[in-house]
């Protein structure tokens, strides 16, 4: 074993007490009256009156051991007259908690829990932009993948789309007697867009811009140089941003005093959309997700649905989905290398190394999708098609023989570079206590000393029967994260390696093909280790063929709450290297 | 080389042929211009992928004389919106092709830039950039090829040695471009030029809530 693993030594989240059925009791008698089981069918968690639920979250976080929150969305009930604001919270070794907070939706006032958990700063903001719950104490409490000024919070149920046709597909303009029109024929404008009654363009006062700039920090000096700081806009098109990620930053000279993502430039609408589709009609969705990880995401989703529908996939498509997976995180990690070391000035040549790797990984993703980088290849109960013939040992060559060797060399070539180490070391620290609070996921989390891998946590698929290690380094830093990377490339094949020997013969589907599932009314939570971090699905199904909720939780969004944290008080040019070393893709931040 | 560029009229004397080529200065001009396009290092989504892999070894486009790739619109000739143009995004998009010098091209790469593609039916994504630029080849594909990608680079190299001195308004008025309209982030996005049509029809549907309350 090389220097670079240190399997389960350093910092662990503190172990919960007790499961989480006690954690919910413990709940119900600190706060009797206030907290309630949710006793709808196919929901679990409890419900929690809205005037407890900061110090509920305290109990929980400091007494139960709940110290990390994952994910916070909102859900909109309009048949009920309100909207939910949901929450997951997870202990080291627990399964997820799941408490709720309703409110009437006329007035959707609900206490912001940053001061518990920072992470659920962009979260609180999503929820407020998309449902108009409003997030009370909040610091920054705006439109986060919307713009300020934007009309309606276009998630909840009433809020319809400039292209509206119906609430579900498939649409009867198109289904079953495939008629085609254009879309932009149907509307005033000839294009996809709605304005409020009397709206009057001239007299539009553009906010859109001058808000993204309330609420940063600007110091103020005591002695010495009277220097100004000033603010400038890294983004939204910009070279080392990783797409078009816009992050507005305050310099007193070169260094960094305080910083700000601002999101939303390649919001698509994701989930208003996946919320029409019925359940196997989003999987194409998810693959642009991150698009990096195609075959992760659509991995994630189906977990999610079948454990809603209740299908188990044979044995055979349990393999072939590992084997994707884990070829994805190669893929991933490769670019994210790749691009790391653009960033520090190592213009293109560590990525060409890198794309030249990915390229034979795709050939074998074309070979079973028909398709590069949007594969569309997992189906619920199983995968589309059974590897082609030829498949094996051309996979089997790379990762036998050629991905290994390549790792060691792409290893000798970069781990040692002077400037690399100069550049990296030391740079972007984020302490493990501050990673789990901000929740922070997957090589980042790892980096900063947490042992934390939900394949290894919480095992999904067939995760349970192969050996690997999971990855931890200390140092958190920029420098350790990339070696993170590095050695789970490593771990990868090694599971890669496990999953190919075993790999059984045998039907890859359960059941027969449909493209639409009828699942049973309640609600679900799954979770996987993305090769980012954590990529988790929350659906709610109302009995129907197509989701009532349907929501992302977004690894690279959250990777990006401690990013203020990390880039303060180092040069600007480092901003770019941190933000690198988060690894995001733009598609899953605005989704 | 010399053979494709010389005029069928005018004759090349024998022992010249391989090293002299008469022509025109409009197709020699044409023809250094269709082979030094330097593209602007600008990825909006899911296509930046393969217009990157496009520039890596496999595929290479240092070979149409493509691979000097500008992070300054200031400097490119070609703009390729790789990806979904997203109503937040629009006025960047805009912005950056009004920055841009004369002579300039738009390919339009995928689905969501031709026309919306997906995500067309959602709220937050504008339907085709061609509403917004001029859009000289649209290659489909979600995303499309590198090799989809590189037939659409041919046929902006074949677009470009077909341009006529007549047709190039740029080459008459010393570089200056027409600037293009930035849209405006309202309650939606709307695009200035529409603002008659859409004062029009606010007061329409104005009156008919009135009517109806």
């Amino acid at each position: 074993m090389n220097e670079q693993v240190a399997e389960s030594e350093g910092v662990q989240l503190d172990a919960a007490v007790g499961s989480v059925e006690q954690a919910c009791q413990a709940l119900r008698e600190a706060f009797p009256g206030k907290v309630r089981p949710d006793e709808r069918e196919g929901y679990e968690g409890v419900i929690v009156d809205a005037d407890a639920l900061v110090s509920a979250a305290l109990l929980l976080r400091d007494e139960l051991g709940f110290r990390y929150l994952s994910s916070v969305t909102g859900v909109d009930y309009a048949n009920d007259g309100l909207l939910e604001s949901v929450y997951h919270a997870y202990g080291a070794e627990s399964g997820a908690l799941v408490f709720k907070v309703q409110v009437d939706r006329g007035n959707p006032e609900v206490p912001s829990l940053v001061s518990v958990w920072p992470s659920a700063n962009f979260q609180e903001r999503e929820s407020y932009d998309m449902y108009g719950i409003r997030y009370a104490g909040h610091p920054n409490l705006q439109r986060i993948l919307t713009w300020e000024g934007f009309a309606g919070h276009p998630m909840r149920k009433d809020w319809r789309e400039p292209y509206y046709e119906e609430d579900h597909k498939p649409f009867k303009t198109r289904h079953p007697d495939g008629g085609v029109f254009r879309a932009e024929d149907r509307t005033p404008f000839g294009r996809n867009v709605q304005y409020p009654p009397g709206f009057d363009p001239e007299k539009w006062e553009d906010t859109a811009q001058s808000s993204v700039y309330e609420g940063l920090m600007r110091e103020v000096k005591e002695g010495g140089l009277q220097t100004e700081c000033i603010t400038i806009n890294v983004g939204p098109q910009h070279p080392s941003t990783h797409g078009v990620l816009r992050v507005v930053v305050v310099l007193d000279g070169e260094e960094v005093v305080d910083l700000m993502p601002v999101l939303g430039y390649l919001h698509r609408n994701h989930e208003k959309i996946g919320e029409r589709c019925t359940f196997p009609q989003i999987i194409p969705y998810t693959d642009r997700l991150d698009y990096v990880c195609s075959m992760s995401n659509g991995l994630g989703y189906v977990l999610a649905v079948e454990k809603l529908v209740g299908v188990q996939p044979p044995e055979r498509a349990e393999y072939i989905r590992v084997i994707m997976a884990e070829l994805t995180r190669i893929v991933n990690h490769l670019m994210a290398i790749g691009f790391l070391w653009n960033d520090v000035g190592a213009y293109f040549t560590p990525v060409i190394y890198a794309f030249n790797e990915r390229e034979l990984i795709l050939d074998l993703f074309e070979m079973v999708s028909g398709s590069r980088m949007m594969c569309n290849y997992m189906r619920v109960g199983g995968v589309f098609e059974d590897l082609p013939t030829g498949w094996m040992e051309k996979a089997q060559a790379l990762v036998f023989d050629r991905l290994p060797r390549f790792v060691d060399e792409f290893h000798r070539l970069l781990t040692e570079n002077e400037i690399w180490r100069s550049r990296s070391m030391g740079v972007g620290i984020l302490p493990a206590e501050q990673a789990v609070a901000m929740g922070a996921t997957g090589p980042l989390l790892r980096a900063s000393g947490v042992p934390y891998d939900i394949r290894r946590v919480e095992p999904y698929s067939i995760y349970d029967r192969f050996d690997f290690d999971v990855v931890v380094r200390h140092n958190a830093d920029v420098y350790d994260r990339f070696l993170v990377r590095m050695e789970e490339m490593r771990q990868s094949l090694r599971i890669l390696r496990q999953a190919m020997s075993q790999i059984p013969a045998g039907p890859v589907q359960t059941g027969k093909k449909n493209w639409t599932i009828k699942a049973p009314a309640g609600e679900v939570y799954h979770r996987i280790e993305a090769p980012k971090g954590e990529l988790g699905f929350y659906l709610v199904s109302d009995g129907g063929s197509n989701p009532w909720r349907y929501h992302v939780r977004s690894t690279s969004m959250i990777n990006l709450t401690p990013l203020a944290e990390m880039c303060r008080g180092h040069k600007v040019a480092d901003v770019v290297v941190i933000l690198g070393s988060i690894d995001i893709t733009l598609g899953e931040v605005d989704r | 080389m010399t053979e494709e560029l010389t005029h069928p009229n005018i004759p090349v004397p024998e022992d010249l042929k391989g090293t002299v080529t008469l022509a025109t200065w409009e197709k020699f001009y044409n023809w250094c211009r269709a082979r030094s396009v330097w593209p602007m290092f600008f990825g909006l989504a899911c296509c930046a992928f393969e217009m990157i892999a496009m520039a890596t070894s496999r595929f290479d486009f240092a070979r149409f004389g493509m691979e000097v790739m500008r992070a300054s619109p200031r400097q490119a000739d070609l703009m390729i919106v790789a990806g979904t143009v997203t109503k937040k995004m629009a006025p960047q998009v805009v912005r950056l092709y009004n920055q841009m010098a004369e002579p300039r091209y738009v390919v339009s790469m995928g689905a969501c830039a031709n026309g919306g593609g997906p995500f067309k039916e959602g709220y937050s994504v504008v339907s085709g950039i061609d509403k917004l630029i001029p859009v000289d080849v649209y290659v489909p594909g979600c995303p499309p090829t590198p090799q989809a990608l590189i037939h659409g680079f041919v046929t902006l190299h074949k677009m470009i040695e077909n341009t006529k001195y007549k047709d190039m308004k740029w080459y008459h008025n010393r570089g200056q471009g027409e600037e293009f309209a930035i849209p405006v982030l309202g309650p939606d996005l709307f695009d200035p030029r529409q603002n008659p049509l859409i004062q029009s029809e606010a007061a329409k549907t104005s009156v008919a809530t009135n009517d109806s309350e």
